[in-house]
């Protein structure tokens, strides 16, 4: 089946009901062995055994931006190609995104007090993830009061690419600016500075916890494409009430 | 007169003389530059430190909340429709009223700043330069705060969601408005580097805020 074909609603419908439990099955497998080389990984010589939120914190960061990379994308299929899912995918992972942006953030201010001895610093790296949570709230606000869902769908597909300029200052917040929060350690020229015992849990979490957010996110566009049939069927049965009363 | 005079004329007309305009905007920052120094003390020494970043928030506040009136007037008696399908541009028709509303607007809150900062304690010898970082900060306000005003003009929402929606994005402005007034009063801190990224942030928003409102007025209102 080529891709173009997942743009029908049916297929793509077909499409999650059989690769659904096989995501859900990896994740649980990925989280469970993540999870035992989480707790059996060394403490940090400094911070001790409060550097294991680490393996919290650091995905859901990464999750909370992919979200809305995502975001970002579908609003170009909503805008620019008319995508007939692109809106879907869109609705459906902003409150993923918010979430995991939610978990990044009082991760990690339970792990800034007892290192850096507070809960929370206006530095760049905190305060620019703090405003991408804001702007998550802002496009779940977009959707939540419009009254057309179409409308509210391409209100919120600009407002994804207008907040996509934070990603980057996210990313380079802290070389960019002298930051409280650490420098880059995985993905930076020269490699990642993070010893191998340390290293491999995180990445084997991270590939958890993405896992769990595509499992989430096809059940949530799952559950919008049904939304959007009950409510097809709700006004077509208003319709021919009408009808058949006038 | 060309039809982009004629529209830069009819909207600043518009508002100064119906709901107030101007001067509304320049009570309000007013009000709200009264209201700190009854919450945090008259303390002088204490105004005069965070002067600076009280007059920007309340100018941040005046334009935030004038900004519905923007889209939502045009809206209502529908003559937003035919500029949508009139001759100039759509994001010519934005900047246009993004203009007329910046100097109905932004303009007199930089106009009475430095009287203000006589209310704040603001050395005077730096008030020159701190109504400066306004100058060439307000635009920016304008014309990131019209891509709120054309996402929630097209929803039918005002009120809470256009503050929702612009405030996170003018967060840079606010930073580095903040650190050149700053820069301005403390000696030894260069006012340049913070107040020519502000000046870049006036003219990105000056290029994308139109385009991003065109955008969303087309796609919210077809």
């Amino acid at each position: 089946m080529p891709v173009i074909d997942l743009a029908n609603p049916t297929r793509f419908l077909a499409l999650v009901n059989r690769v659904l439990p096989w995501l859900i099955a990896a994740t649980v497998m990925l989280l469970a062995i993540g999870l035992y080389r989480a707790v059996n990984a060394p403490d940090d010589y400094q911070q001790g055994a409060t550097v294991k939120i680490m393996y919290l914190h650091v995905p859901a960061a990464w999750l909370g931006m992919m979200g809305w990379a995502i975001m970002t994308v579908a609003a170009l299929g909503t805008l620019v190609w008319r995508h007939p899912l692109a809106d879907v995918t869109g609705k459906a992972t902003a409150p993923i995104g918010a979430a995991f942006t939610f978990v990044c953030l009082v991760s990690g201010s339970l792990w800034g007090r007892p290192t850096w001895g507070t809960y929370w610093v206006w530095d760049a790296r905190l305060t620019s993830e703090l405003v991408l949570l804001l702007l998550y709230l802002g496009v779940l606000a977009l959707y939540w009061t419009a009254e057309d869902p179409g409308r509210g769908a391409r209100a919120a597909a600009i407002l994804s690419l207008v907040g996509a300029v934070n990603l980057p200052i996210i990313k380079f917040s802290v070389d960019w600016w002298n930051t409280l929060h650490q420098g880059e350690s995985i993905f930076r020229a020269g490699g990642s500075t993070i010893y191998s015992s340390i290293l491999w849990p995180l990445l084997i979490m991270a590939l958890a916890f993405t896992c769990l957010f595509f499992a989430l996110l096809l059940a949530a566009m799952r559950n919008e494409i049904l939304r959007r049939r009950v409510r097809a069927m709700q006004m077509m049965q208003a319709q021919n009430l009408a009808e058949a009363i006038s | 007169m060309s039809a982009v005079t004629a529209l830069l004329a009819r909207d600043m007309r518009v508002a100064i003389r119906a709901g107030g305009g101007a001067l509304m905007g320049a009570l309000f920052f007013l009000i709200v530059v009264t209201m700190v120094p009854f919450a945090v003390g008259p303390d002088l020494k204490l105004l005069a430190r965070i002067g600076p970043a009280i007059l920007w928030l309340g100018a941040l506040l005046a334009s935030l909340l004038a900004l519905d009136r923007l889209f939502a007037t045009d809206h209502d008696d529908g003559s937003l429709d035919l500029l949508m399908t009139g001759n100039i541009p759509l994001e010519l028709t934005v900047t246009i009223k993004a203009i007329a509303h910046w100097l109905t607007t932004g303009l007199p809150l930089v106009i009475i700043a430095p009287v203000l900062g006589l209310l704040l304690n603001i050395e005077l010898r730096a008030m020159g330069a701190v109504a400066l970082t306004l100058l060439a900060g307000t635009p920016a306000l304008t014309f990131v705060g019209l891509i709120g005003a054309a996402l929630s003009v097209a929803l039918r929402r005002g009120g809470l969601l256009l503050a929702v929606l612009v405030l996170p994005l003018t967060v840079p402005v606010l930073i580095f408005g903040v650190a050149a007034a700053n820069a301005a009063l403390t000696d030894g801190v260069p006012f340049g580097p913070p107040f020519t990224i502000l000046c870049a942030l006036s003219l990105a928003a000056l290029v994308l805020g139109p385009i991003a409102a065109a955008a969303a007025l087309r796609h919210g209102l077809e």
